[in-house]
């Protein structure tokens, strides 16, 4: 089977599966972002059964995605799941319309608007990007004096996708947050990701420790990528006074923290996946949100 | 594609020497002198470019 891989770096990620791939005797493609041209009215891409989305560009991989789907390429995950995932605000929704719990969140347009919606969730508030990953551009923020800096250099220093102001409680976490590997309808792994920072990212040198696939947990996050439709993804999961709530669902999700704990074969999971996916030709269904 | 045996190519920064094993092109190697990221843009003979910079739609 021949399997095209979406890429825009090798990370360790992406040699595990392209060797995993070989080792089943799948035949891999990497396709890297920046070798793509389009032409939107031809279809033309390489020969392959099925395309898993691995590169680290959400834009390219959005895009790259759609022209999939027109063209009846296969691919995990699909453009829907990943336009949601990749952004915050969507994915919000999709969990609250499939009522999945996750953070309490604000929205609002202006620094003014944003400062009611601030101060009617009380303080500390963390203020995020709608798109963003690896911890980047999130704020703390502890009070009225820095909420009404951090909105004013948002709004003015920003593109306008930084006036779209969106604003969530902010958890007393216990130096940790979880994240649990999901592949198709299974949990295959989850680790705490620790650290003094209230960002936790292991981007940010969080670290990761073994973490127990408890019932709820499973139950999260199975919920989660099924609310945003995904086959493959890393959910972001967060320990609260009261019990356990989503923070983010991750499509090309990173699993080098992972790997250290749990003896499962996560790479090797994936492409079983993917096979049996291209096989059946079953599409997952459209998402609900 | 992948590169098996060790070959050694030079940092586009500073011109120091960086070995490098089992890499293949879009690979991210960090130079032992500068420290700067590199990126494998060929394997035989390994040829290094420096690593394009973190975007803000880069990410998981």
């Amino acid at each position: 089977m021949k399997i095209g891989v979406l890429i825009s770096r090798i990370r360790i990620e992406e040699k595990l599966i392209i060797r995993a791939a070989e080792a089943r005797g799948c035949e891999v493609l990497r396709i890297n972002d920046r070798d793509l041209v389009f032409d939107l009215e031809r279809p033309d891409f390489p020969d392959v059964e099925i395309v898993l989305d691995r590169s680290m560009v959400h834009s390219r991989a959005e895009y790259t995605l759609r022209l999939l789907e027109s063209w009846g390429i296969p691919a995990v995950n699909s453009y829907r799941a990943t336009i949601t995932c990749d952004n915050k605000f969507l994915t919000n929704m999709a969990l609250v319309e499939n009522g999945v719990p996750t953070l309490r969140t604000m929205l609002a347009y202006t620094p003014e608007s944003a400062l009611q919606a601030i101060e009617r969730l009380g303080y500390p508030v963390v203020l995020k990007p709608n798109t963003g990953s690896w911890g980047r551009l999130l704020a703390k923020i502890n009070d009225r004096d820095a909420a009404e800096a951090v909105l004013e250099h948002k709004e003015i220093l920003g593109s306008y996708h930084h006036s779209i102001f969106y604003i969530q409680e902010y958890v007393e976490k216990p130096g940790r947050d979880i994240r649990a590997f999901v592949v198709g309808d299974r949990v295959l792994a989850a680790s705490y990701r620790g650290s003094e920072h209230w960002i936790t990212n292991t981007a940010r040198g969080g670290d990761s420790q073994p973490c127990p696939i408890t019932p709820e947990i499973e139950q999260l996050a199975l919920g989660s990528a099924r609310a945003v439709g995904t086959d493959i993804a890393g959910v972001d999961l967060v320990e609260t006074p009261d019990g356990l709530k989503v923070i983010e669902i991750n499509v090309g999700a990173e699993f080098h923290g992972l790997i250290e704990t749990t003896d499962l074969d996560i790479p090797g999971e994936i492409v079983d996946y993917l096979v049996q996916k291209a096989r059946s030709g079953r599409v997952v269904e459209a998402v609900g949100s | 594609m992948s590169n098996t045996t060790t070959d050694v190519a030079v940092c586009p920064e500073c011109e120091g020497s960086v070995a490098v094993a089992d890499v293949e092109r879009g690979e991210i190697v960090q130079c032992p002198d500068c420290g700067a990221e590199l990126e494998v843009t060929n394997t035989d003979p390994v040829t290094l470019q420096l690593a394009p910079e973190e975007e803000e739609d880069w990410g998981e």
